[in-house]
């Protein structure tokens, strides 16, 4: 399956070079099967097929490195190199498409000679000891050294580091160092995500991965997915690691420190501990959080449901004066504002539409607004003594939380961002081995969880959990009469960008909760709803290209935007390595958990309604949610200061 | 033979624009099968039958097929494109304008090197007569839908772009990064559409063939290398310069011809190519024996073999793209090796694991500069162990 | 950078958008232009470029510095690159590199400091026959001796500011 740009060659960025073979298929005209024979296997294959996935698809194991699933073909490590009949020179198995019957041998003395007289060489630039990596047991270079059986340097091995390393980001480290000129980073960042950050500077033995002239990552147009990391193979890519910072809070006893923990790094960390993906381990977790120390461990999924209530209404009210007051300043569609990835996407490719996103925070930060007010008055805690920690699947929520506005309480809103391999390894540094821990529930007050919030991890789920909301607010009837068992199929799935409509037939009575802000929904009858969702910021620029051209998703009300493939269950935090199948998997394990839900639809969650008659007392996009739940952006423009 | 003199390579016996005259009412299959009867082989050193090139691209379905001459002449000591290009450019354009015919294209392009750029006045020079003259644009000769023209793209300092899959990635504006084959220019070119990419000599040869025959060029060489071939030639001989020759000739005649007959040893093909030592001078210059663009640098009895395989593992580490691991990482370890031997500090078993390296460059690199890289140092050290071990420093 | 000298450049790069196309084919000639006219492809004239190509800056800057002849740094308004491979290195290129230092009282790689001069290496200016070669912007010179390099600096000393020589092949 291919859910990302890269494979898709028409839009495709990539040289030419990159691009996988385009062979007719059988519609086409020609297509057909090859018979091709790899080590004295017979196999029949599909025109075009390369030689690794027909050496794949018979058992065969040919090892790669420049390759990845999610991008397109480089053949540049050499590695997968074999010896194909009538070829003079050994060919790359990953870039080799076999078009005429072949007969290829995959471990003769010369390719076995290659492929370790090219690890060597990899090895002989590669600075750095295993032991101090963070990519320790979870490096592909060090498993191919073990593979081939490296026993010394035979090129010789460097014994000083050649660069500075940058870490000027809030996510993302590089240490090129280590780096191995895959180029998995660049086809990643150029090609997959379109953001244009990394790129091979210089020729020769002076190649290097850089950024434009070579700034460190925090001034250039990062937007601190982390894509990178999870496909580099190395760790010359990681993410800026806070967790001694968070120990020490554990360790000091005036410090209340919280955590709470999205919904995606429950689906994935057991990839952590050598489970299968898609084996949820949310209540381990937070058994296995409170063992690490934590004083709370709190689910974020009650803000996601918080940010569809601000989010939902914001929308509501957006098309009011759109569509009733005729207000020509209001800015449609809407695009949402929870992916940090996504959001200095548009600061820096398409400021001008900022009007259009949602001004509510994002979940993790909600949290940390609610915890350092509602909170700490609630448990009358000095919010300077609370410490907020926020699990997440995801590198750019690092940069998110240091984002200078997002101390309305007067205080960081989110002290500490963790990714789902930084707590991996907190828990295993504290002796835990979580896949065996029993379960424990959500600490209260704020333990209660819908459905809707888990979803928030998959691509379209927050459409999902706004649609489930919306629908029953302005219809008043139960979403499931409409979808069978609230499930709204249409806007599930991996494809790139989706679309879909929902006509409004009838319209039910204002909501307590909203009383303040409408007096019918009358003006919304007979309307119908458009909504537009795409994950991938590659996908994101299609989308906003449609939009500038005044294509059909001008026309939208309200659009998805993740940064990340898959949405947040492959974010930049998530457990590497990363692949099609796994994030596949990691999906199933969040729709399981939102089925499994007794309450799946937001403004259901009775925290939420408690919230809003306790705290936000003027309801949801009033003065005080406004003042702690929503924000402001800035236009930053992609050209890079001098 | 002297190319200071240039009216006696064939080039300038040729009659202007009979081949193209000649070409102008044959049929592409004719033109090509004249071609293709004349068993050239590609002149830029690779040798592939230039015939078979073009009826590839012939074939190949297209919106808008190119005719690329690659011009990019950075073999360290070939420099016949520069002198071909300087006096004979109108056989290079005719060449160029008869290969449009026989693919079906009506665009060139010449890659011309960077340091070339002062021959571009001169060869706009020729292009806009041969407007005029209605040599090209559009209805060539009178003909209706014979329609071609040529122009100019520089390149910017980079010998790897001599390599036709890097020539086209840097025509479209990139890196000039190799590209991963299959597919083949002749199928998926400049902008993704047929190409063929041929030398400079090749396209004048071309015109030469349509002129005077296929007979005539195959009855010169040997039977696998027909025609004749330029050499440029240069280094420790008592006349340098471009020389014409058929192929076949052995490395002793040719040596002789230049002033050279006490050569120590031949470097033929460039820093690509193969250092051929005296005892091998019988050796033939022919693509079933020593292959070669037509580089040839002599190499007189005091010089010092190592110092030269320095300089050309010095080239490589600089012109390698850097983009496979072989050729980028392969070529270094080579010329810490030779920085070893200068220091007498190389182990045999170091050497022969070096030499297994060159073997591997040869055989894992992505294109033909990593694939050859390693020839010079693999030959130098094969020939001339007792020169180079046990050094003092 | 003043804002009338980014205007012009601005200026400049969409003139040469005109005659080259906005398309990715169009990135060297344009880049060709910008470092003829300017000397070099600064970091604004490459962001520039990307904009107008709709490309990223950094692959234009990853394109800068894979060809020789193209620079981001400034670099003298004459750039003597001298050929280092190996047929002019038999023919003494390291004397008349040692000279071309000590006239210029700068070493390889280096600009002098009025910014006439920038002194680099070449591999294989396709002179082998006359060397020592060495080209001076797009002007070569062949048979350069150390003698000979004073006269030539002289020679382009004096007439600073226009082009030393006709664009024709040195050795005539």
């Amino acid at each position: 399956m291919s859910n990302t740009s890269a494979k898709d060659d028409k839009f495709s960025r990539a040289p030419v070079s990159q691009r996988p073979m385009v062979v007719p298929t059988q519609e086409g005209g020609i297509g057909g099967q090859v018979s091709v024979t790899i080590d004295s296997v017979d196999v029949k294959v599909p025109l075009g097929t390369t030689i690794l996935d027909a050496a794949r698809s018979i058992g065969i194991r040919i090892p790669t490195l420049c390759y990845h699933e999610d991008l397109c073909i480089a053949g540049v490590c050499r590695v997968c190199v074999v010896e194909v009949e009538g070829q003079r020179t050994l060919q790359a198995a990953c870039a080799y498409p076999i078009t005429a019957p072949t007969k290829v041998k995959t471990h003769t003395r010369k390719v076995r000679q290659a492929r370790r007289h090219i690890i060597d060489l990899l090895l002989s630039n590669h600075y750095g000891e295993c032991y101090t990596c963070s990519r320790n047991n979870n490096c592909e270079l060090q498993s191919l050294a073990k593979e081939y059986g490296v026993d010394f340097f035979r090129f010789g091995h460097p014994t000083e580091p050649r660069f500075e390393i940058d870490d000027s980001s809030h996510s993302v480290i590089r240490d090129m160092n280590k780096c191995v000129l895959c180029r998995r980073c660049v086809r990643t960042c150029i090609d997959m995500q379109e953001v244009g950050v990394l790129e091979a500077v210089y020729r020769g033995a002076d190649t290097r991965i850089c950024t434009f002239q070579d700034k460190p990552l925090a001034d250039v147009i990062c937007i601190n997915c982390g894509q990178c990391i999870n496909r580099c193979p190395t760790g010359a890519l990681r993410a800026n690691d806070p967790t001694d910072d968070v120990w020490a809070a554990i360790d000091d006893p005036t410090k209340h420190v919280i955590i709470q923990t999205a919904p995606s790094p429950r689906a994935a960390i057991g990839e952590c501990f050598g489970l299968e993906p898609g084996v949820p381990l949310t209540f381990e977790m937070n058994t296995a959080l409170k063992l690490c120390g934590f004083d709370r461990v709190f689910d974020t999924n009650f803000t996601a449901d918080l940010t569809i209530i601000e989010e939902g209404v914001e929308l509501l009210l957006r098309l009011k004066k759109a569509l009733v007051d005729k207000d020509p300043s209001i800015s449609l569609p809407q695009f949402t504002s929870c992916s940090p990835g996504w959001v200095k996407y548009i600061e820096h490719f398409y400021p001008e539409y900022l009007p259009n996103l949602s001004s509510a925070k994002s979940p993790q930060q909600m949290f940390g607004a609610v915890i350092k007010t509602y909170y700490a008055q609630m448990h009358n805690i000095d919010p300077k003594d609370i410490v907020c920690v926020a699990l997440m699947p995801c590198s750019a929520k690092k940069f998110e939380c240091n984002r200078p506005e997002m101390t309305s309480s007067g205080f960081k809103d989110i002290d500490y961002g963790l990714t789902s391999r930084e707590l991996a390894k907190m828990i295993s540094e504290a002796g835990i081995d979580l896949p065996k821990l029993h379960k424990s529930p959500f600490d209260d007050p704020f333990g209660t969880a819908t459905g809707s919030g888990v979803i928030f991890g998959a691509t379209g789920g927050v459409m999902e959990a706004a649609l489930r909301s919306v629908i029953e607010i302005v219809t008043g009837i139960r979403v499931e009469e409409i979808f069978e068992h609230a499930d709204i199929i249409p806007v599930r799935g991996f494809e790139g960008v989706k679309y879909a409509e929902l006509k409004i037939e009838k319209v039910g009575p204002v909501p307590d909760l909203l009383k303040g802000l409408f007096t019918d929904f009358n003006w919304l009858l007979g309307a119908t709803l458009k909504v537009g969702i795409c994950h991938g910021t590659a996908n994101a620029k299609k989308v906003m290209e449609d939009i500038k051209a005044g294509g059909k998703f001008s026309q939208c009300h309200f659009i998805e935007f993740m940064a990340c493939p898959g949405g947040c269950l492959g974010g930049g935090g998530q457990p590497i390595p990363t692949s099609p199948a796994i994030r596949e998997a990691r999906a199933r394990a969040i729709y399981a958990e939102d089925s499994a839900y007794t309450v799946r639809k937001s403004h259901e969650n009775p925290d939420i309604v408690k919230i809003y008659t306790e705290f936000f007392k003027e309801g949801p996009c009033s003065h005080l949610s406004h003042h702690l739940l929503h924000t402001h952006y800035t236009p930053r423009g992609k050209y890079i200061a001098e | 033979m002297k190319a200071k003199n240039a009216s006696k390579l064939t080039f300038s016996t040729i009659t202007p624009n009979a081949g193209l005259t000649a070409a102008a009412d044959k049929s592409r299959s004719d033109i090509i099968g004249e071609i293709s009867a004349s068993k050239m082989k590609g002149r830029g050193g690779a040798g592939f039958p230039t015939g078979t090139k073009w009826n590839l691209a012939a074939a190949a379905r297209g919106n808008q097929k190119y005719v690329v001459c690659n011009a990019d002449e950075g073999e360290p000591g070939t420099f016949k494109d520069r002198v071909i290009l300087l006096d004979h450019a109108d056989l290079v354009f005719e060449g160029m304008t008869i290969a449009g015919k026989a693919i079906g294209s009506s665009i060139g392009i010449v890659y011309l090197r960077g340091e070339y750029t002062y021959l571009v006045p001169h060869l706009e020079a020729i292009l806009a007569r041969r407007r005029e003259e209605k040599l090209l644009g559009k209805s060539i000769m009178g003909r209706n839908g014979f329609d071609f023209d040529i122009h100019l793209h520089m390149g910017s300092g980079a010998y790897v772009c001599g390599e036709e899959t890097a020539l086209i990635e840097s025509l479209e504006g990139h890196r000039g990064e190799p590209r991963n084959r299959p597919p083949y220019p002749v199928d998926t070119g400049y902008m993704g559409e047929p190409t063929i990419v041929n030398n400079v000599e090749t396209f004048a040869w071309a015109a030469c063939i349509m002129s005077k025959g296929a007979d005539w060029f195959k009855a010169i060489g040997t039977d696998k290398s027909t025609g004749l071939k330029l050499f440029s030639v240069s280094g420790d001989c008592a006349y340098p310069g471009v020389y014409e020759f058929p192929m076949g000739i052995t490395v002793r005649k040719l040596l002789e011809s230049v002033g050279a007959a006490d050569a120590k040893a031949v470097q033929i093909g460039g820093a690509s190519g193969h250092c051929i030592p005296a005892p091998e001078f019988d050796r033939t210059i022919a693509y079933e024996d020593i292959a070669t663009g037509g580089s040839i640098i002599v190499f007189g009895q005091g010089r010092d073999m190592l110092q030269i395989a320095r300089n050309f593992m010095e080239f490589f580490v600089e012109e390698s793209c850097g983009q496979c691991t072989p050729c980028r990482d392969g070529n270094v370890k080579l010329l810490e090796g030779i920085e070893m031997l200068e220091m007498g500090e190389c182990s045999m078993s170091y050497l022969r694991e070096l030499e297994s390296l060159g073997e591997t460059m040869q055989l894992a690199s992505k294109c033909g500069l990593g694939q050859s890289s390693p020839n010079a140092f693999l030959s130098i050290v094969k020939n001339f162990k007792e020169e180079i071990m046990g050094r003092l420093p | 950078m003043l804002v009338t000298e980014r205007e012009r450049l601005r200026d400049d790069i969409k003139a040469w958008s005109q005659t080259f196309g906005t398309e990715r084919n169009a990135l060297i000639p344009i880049l060709q232009e910008v470092q003829k006219k300017y000397s070099n492809i600064s970091q604004y004239a490459m962001q520039v470029i990307a904009d107008v190509l709709d490309i990223h800056p950094v692959e234009v800057y990853s394109v800068v510095s894979f060809y020789s002849f193209l620079n981001d740094k400034p670099k003298g308004k004459y750039v003597i690159r001298l050929c280092q491979t190996i047929s002019c290195d038999m023919q003494g290129k390291d004397r008349v590199a040692r000279q071309l230092e000590n006239d210029l009282g700068i070493t390889f790689g280096e600009t002098t400091p009025d910014g006439k001069f920038s002194l680099e290496f070449a591999n294989c200016l396709g002179m082998c026959d006359q060397g020592p070669a060495m080209l001076i912007n797009d002007q070569v010179y062949t048979h350069v001796t150390p003698e000979k390099v004073h006269d030539i600096l002289e020679n382009i000393r004096r007439t600073f500011g226009v082009f030393a020589l006709e664009t024709k092949e040195g050795h005539h």
